[in-house]
């Protein structure tokens, strides 16, 4: 199969995935479309030649982030809060701001000359692709402060020397206190109960 | 039509609207949270589209990837708060979280 097919499939996949989230009424259809649309998405990096985002994507996105929200929805989705109706104005309003909202960006996107942006060398991710058989040593390198375009034989022309060791520490600490948070929060409602049910008592 | 970079801008602008526009309109939480995700992820395409397409190089794949990492840590906390306001008021409609309206 081409990459002409499969960018159509992954696309329409993705895009009426998105759509589908807006549409559909039923929280637990809305989780499903919501994975074919994040999974559809991670096709797409693959084509795109990025292949540790794209895995990224399907490991932490889509094995992890969504089984959270399924999770949330199992948790939350009893008898008549599975779905919760828009009356019917605020169904046109939300349509028509969607739509407009997406016709400016459309319209721009497409009236741009996005092909001044293309060097006349090969872009750095397919050199990359192509010398070390993936980005993942590229990206690796790159977060812990190496730019490694010079070993890999591509011209780099802005004079940075850190990388992206900085803000790979501040999103460490970061997962850590959200750890800490998302822990804390799931258990003072646990408190909270306890305490409701021995003041009743 | 092929797969340039109008086009992948054009899927990520149309997961960013949707995104958008489930924010703007759902009342259940958890689906408003599927809305942030979908935003989330629509910035994403645009990213690695241009690191791709364009010869701005590797930056873009990093940035995406920082955003997955930030996008799971939101989606924990935001969910921990869901349950809690489950936990409180018994349901998970939005618009009944009025108490600290003037």
């Amino acid at each position: 199969m081409s990459d002409q097919t499969l960018f159509w499939i992954f696309g329409i996949l993705a895009g009426g995935g998105a759509i589908g989230v807006v549409i559909l009424q039923d929280i637990v259809r809305m989780a499903f479309s919501l994975i074919i649309s994040l999974g559809s998405t991670a096709g797409l990096f693959f084509l795109l030649d990025a292949d540790f985002v794209a895995a990224t994507q399907l490991l932490v996105y889509v094995g992890g982030t969504l089984v959270l929200l399924i999770f949330g929805v199992m948790l939350t989705a009893s008898g008549p809060f599975r779905r919760i109706q828009m009356s019917t104005g605020e169904t046109f309003i939300g349509a028509a701001v969607g739509l407009l909202f997406f016709s400016v960006i459309a319209f721009t996107v497409i009236d741009v000359e996005w092909e001044q942006l293309d060097g006349s060398h090969r872009p750095v991710a397919a050199a990359a692709t192509d010398e070390t058989g993936g980005t993942t040593r590229a990206i690796g390198l790159r977060l812990i402060g190496i730019p490694a375009d010079t070993e890999i034989g591509v011209h780099r022309n802005s004079g940075e020397k850190t990388g992206y060791l900085l803000p790979f520490e501040i999103v460490s600490v970061h997962l850590l206190v959200v750890l800490v948070g998302a822990a804390y929060l799931a258990r003072a409602k646990r408190h909270e109960t306890s305490e409701a049910t021995g003041g009743d008592a | 039509m092929d797969a340039s970079l109008t086009n992948y801008l054009l899927i990520g602008a149309v997961m960013f609207v949707s995104g958008v526009v489930c924010m703007a309109t759902k009342r259940n939480g958890i689906a408003v949270l599927m809305g942030v995700e979908l935003v989330l992820n629509g910035a994403n395409v645009n990213f690695v589209a241009f690191s791709r397409h364009t010869s701005l190089g590797l930056d873009g794949q990093v940035v995406s990837l920082f955003v997955i990492v930030l996008a799971a840590a939101e989606a924990a906390v935001a969910l921990a708060i869901a349950l809690n306001f489950y936990n409180n008021y018994q349901t998970i409609d939005i618009d009944k979280g009025d108490k600290l309206q003037g």
